[in-house]
């Protein structure tokens, strides 16, 4: 699947072909189309994808509407997302208020802003961590194989069976993790699939000529992981982090709700939610948005790491 | 084949062992005496705490204990978590065992329903769109299989109790019965109890398994066997539902078995949401109480349901499908 190199296949998707495709195929491999670059073909693959375009757009909007939510609170909604008015609660989306108000007469619009500030920075860190975790235990593993390798994946085969959101709620049972400490776990347990995913990789990148040709060079077995191997896998470790990002985000948020997570006044989206569950027959507006802003967010992450999938991967064409 | 499912039993033992090493080892790097959580008593005198400490042969080795609490010791009265001794609930002073025994069968219940809702809606929806590839159907599923996956659990199930529950009254706001006296043997009423709770539950492993089924049909249909039958003059609908559909439901086999412990976890959130009497519930209590022994428990019974289905669908595998058997 995987033997023509990848340059070649990607680019000549390109190429028109009025000849039909079992000629296509042949010239697959044998011409030379116009040169270009890995990230040329990938960029130009994915302005032509449509909803992955769609998906980042509102990714991205949503991400610039959080980090600048402190000046948007004040300069165009002209409210403090803290400031209580017990006058004016559960009121329903109004001109003053975008979309209403809370129990406390807070305005959920600032609120929800600054919630996904936290609920953001809290995906995107933790599929960091856990990114920089898989990428560097994958390597060893598919490096050293044999026994480093046995005991890796049996460690990795051993925190898989134990269901996720299980030893989340131990540790949070036990340590009542404050937040930065709460991404760091999160990280800690979630890098075993991209792991598998890099050491699959090094695996079978390892037996390319390539990489023989370098080790009879005389190249260091670090510099064979950094140069020539881990460039090849870094393509499916973006994707896999982005449905990462996505999926911590909804454990995150499952846990606020359920009140172990980010613990208010801190407003994430999760513990809001968890807010209106007990007032939702008062004010329906305070279950809808938070939870909408957590389904689009989490389907934009999941469109991206599919279209990013489909650029980066063309072995997948 | 004997030899490999032999092999895949003892695959698992390590593992096994890998999940008590983790749980213990949590328990134990925990803040706080085992001795304060267990008898909450601040007035104990010391000579009372030690005599305590060593009856539950806390005074032993680290290595010691571990030991103990796997394989169990008449001193230290216990039998071990092999022979299912968990200990005593720290907040309910009960045999966990039997507290859990008690939640089962409504988790039982509720996943077994979801799981089943699930795989019928799911497979059906999957190999249709991929018998109907690119149509109206097709893309509506696909659409459904993406956002199936990105809406939060508990989301679903508030938006589901506003409509149903609160606006428009026709359902249940939750528990597994209405508490009356004549409606405990009620089947309507469990029936109305049952559906909110299947519902949400189920929506997830419905957009994994139509988005896999999809994959999977449309792979099967481009087989040579699949041509072969055509030519041979098979109808379409035969040529896809007994030759198509039958060979691509046999990697299902191996998603079910994980599918288990994630419909485990899926419990914890939709039985707090609809206060579903079941294990998912008696988790969050237990973290909430503080209840190391039972969620540990919890934890352990959740990883070895894990284990045991990947087990069994790796071994299912190979028995449903000759062609793998053969290589």
């Amino acid at each position: 699947m995987a033997q023509d190199d990848s340059g070649k296949s990607a680019s000549s998707a390109d190429v028109s072909a009025p000849w039909g495709e079992d000629l296509d195929m042949f010239l697959e491999t044998t011409a030379t189309p116009e040169p270009l670059s890995f990230g040329k073909i990938a960029v130009r693959h994915i302005l032509r994808d449509r909803l992955t375009l769609i998906a980042m757009g509102i990714l991205l909007t949503l991400i610039l509407l959080s980090v600048l939510a402190g000046v948007i609170s004040k300069e165009v909604l002209k409210v403090d997302p803290n400031s209580t008015d017990l006058l004016i609660t559960f009121d329903p989306p109004s001109s003053e208020h975008w979309l209403g108000t809370d129990q406390l007469g807070r305005d959920q619009l600032s609120r929800l802003l600054f919630g996904g500030r936290i609920s953001l920075a809290i995906g995107f860190s933790a599929a960091a961590v856990s990114m920089t975790i898989g990428i560097s235990i994958g390597l060893i593993a598919g490096f050293f194989g044999r026994i480093v390798d046995d005991f890796i994946m049996w460690f990795i085969n051993t925190l898989q069976s134990i269901p996720t959101l299980f030893l989340l709620l131990i540790i949070v049972a036990l340590f009542s993790p404050t937040p930065f400490w709460f991404v760091v776990v999160l990280g800690l347990l979630g890098w075993m699939g991209t792991s598998r995913l890099v050491r699959g990789e090094v695996f079978s990148l390892r037996e390319r000529d390539y990489v023989t040709a370098a080790r009879a060079l005389g190249a260091s077995r670090l510099t064979l992981m950094l140069r020539h191997v881990l460039p090849n896998a870094i393509p499916i470790v973006i994707v896999i982090t982005m449905i990462d990002v996505g999926s911590v985000i909804l454990v995150e948020s499952a846990l606020s709700f359920l009140g172990l997570g980010v613990q208010p006044p801190t407003a994430t989206w999760g513990n809001m939610l968890s807010n209106a569950q007990s007032y939702f027959h008062l004010g329906t507006h305070l279950v809808i948005f938070p939870g909408l802003l957590i389904t689009i967010t989490v389907l934009c992450l999941y469109l991206l790491g599919d279209g990013l999938r489909d650029a980066l991967d063309p072995r997948l064409k | 084949m004997r030899a490999y499912v032999l092999r895949r039993l003892l695959q698992a033992i390590p593992t096994l062992l890998g999940i008590t090493v983790i749980s213990f080892s949590l328990m134990r790097l925990s803040p706080g005496d085992p001795v304060d959580l267990l008898t909450f008593n601040p007035k104990m005198t010391r000579a009372a705490r030690e005599t305590l400490r060593h009856q539950l042969c806390l005074d032993r080795s680290i290595a010691e204990q571990y030991i103990v609490w796997m394989f169990g010791n008449d001193e230290c009265d216990t039998k071990g978590i092999v022979r299912l001794d968990f200990g005593d609930s720290l907040y309910d002073k009960r045999p966990v065992l039997e507290m859990i025994a008690e939640r089962i069968p409504a988790t039982v219940e509720l996943t077994g329903l979801a799981l089943a809702v699930g795989m019928l809606i799911g497979v059906s929806a999957g190999i249709y769109s991929a018998v109907k590839h690119g149509s109206l159907f097709d893309n509506l599923t696909r659409v459904w299989a993406v956002i199936g996956q990105a809406v939060p659990v508990f989301w679903l199930g508030l938006i589901l109790i506003l409509v149903f529950a609160v606006q428009l009254g026709w359902l249940p706001v939750g528990g597994r019965y209405t508490l009356n006296l004549q409606s405990d043997k009620d089947f309507i009423d469990h029936l109305k109890h049952l559906v909110m709770p299947v519902f949400v539950l189920s929506t997830g492993w419905i957009a994994v398994l139509s988005r896999y089924m999809r994959t999977e049909t449309l792979e099967v249909i481009r087989q040579d066997y699949i041509r072969a039958a055509r030519a041979k003059g098979v109808p379409n609908q035969r040529v896809y539902f007994w030759h198509a559909a039958r060979n691509a439901l046999i990697p299902l086999v191996t998603i079910l078995g994980p599918a288990i412990g994630g419909l485990l976890a899926g419990a914890v959130i939709t039985e707090t949401i609809f206060s579903w009497p079941g294990m998912g519930r008696m988790t969050i209590e237990a973290v909430f109480q503080r209840d190391y022994t039972l969620l540990m428990a919890n934890v352990i019974i959740g990883s070895v349901l894990v284990v045991g289905g990947n087990l069994l669908s790796d071994i299912l595998y190979v028995v449903v499908d000759p062609r793998i058997r053969l290589s």
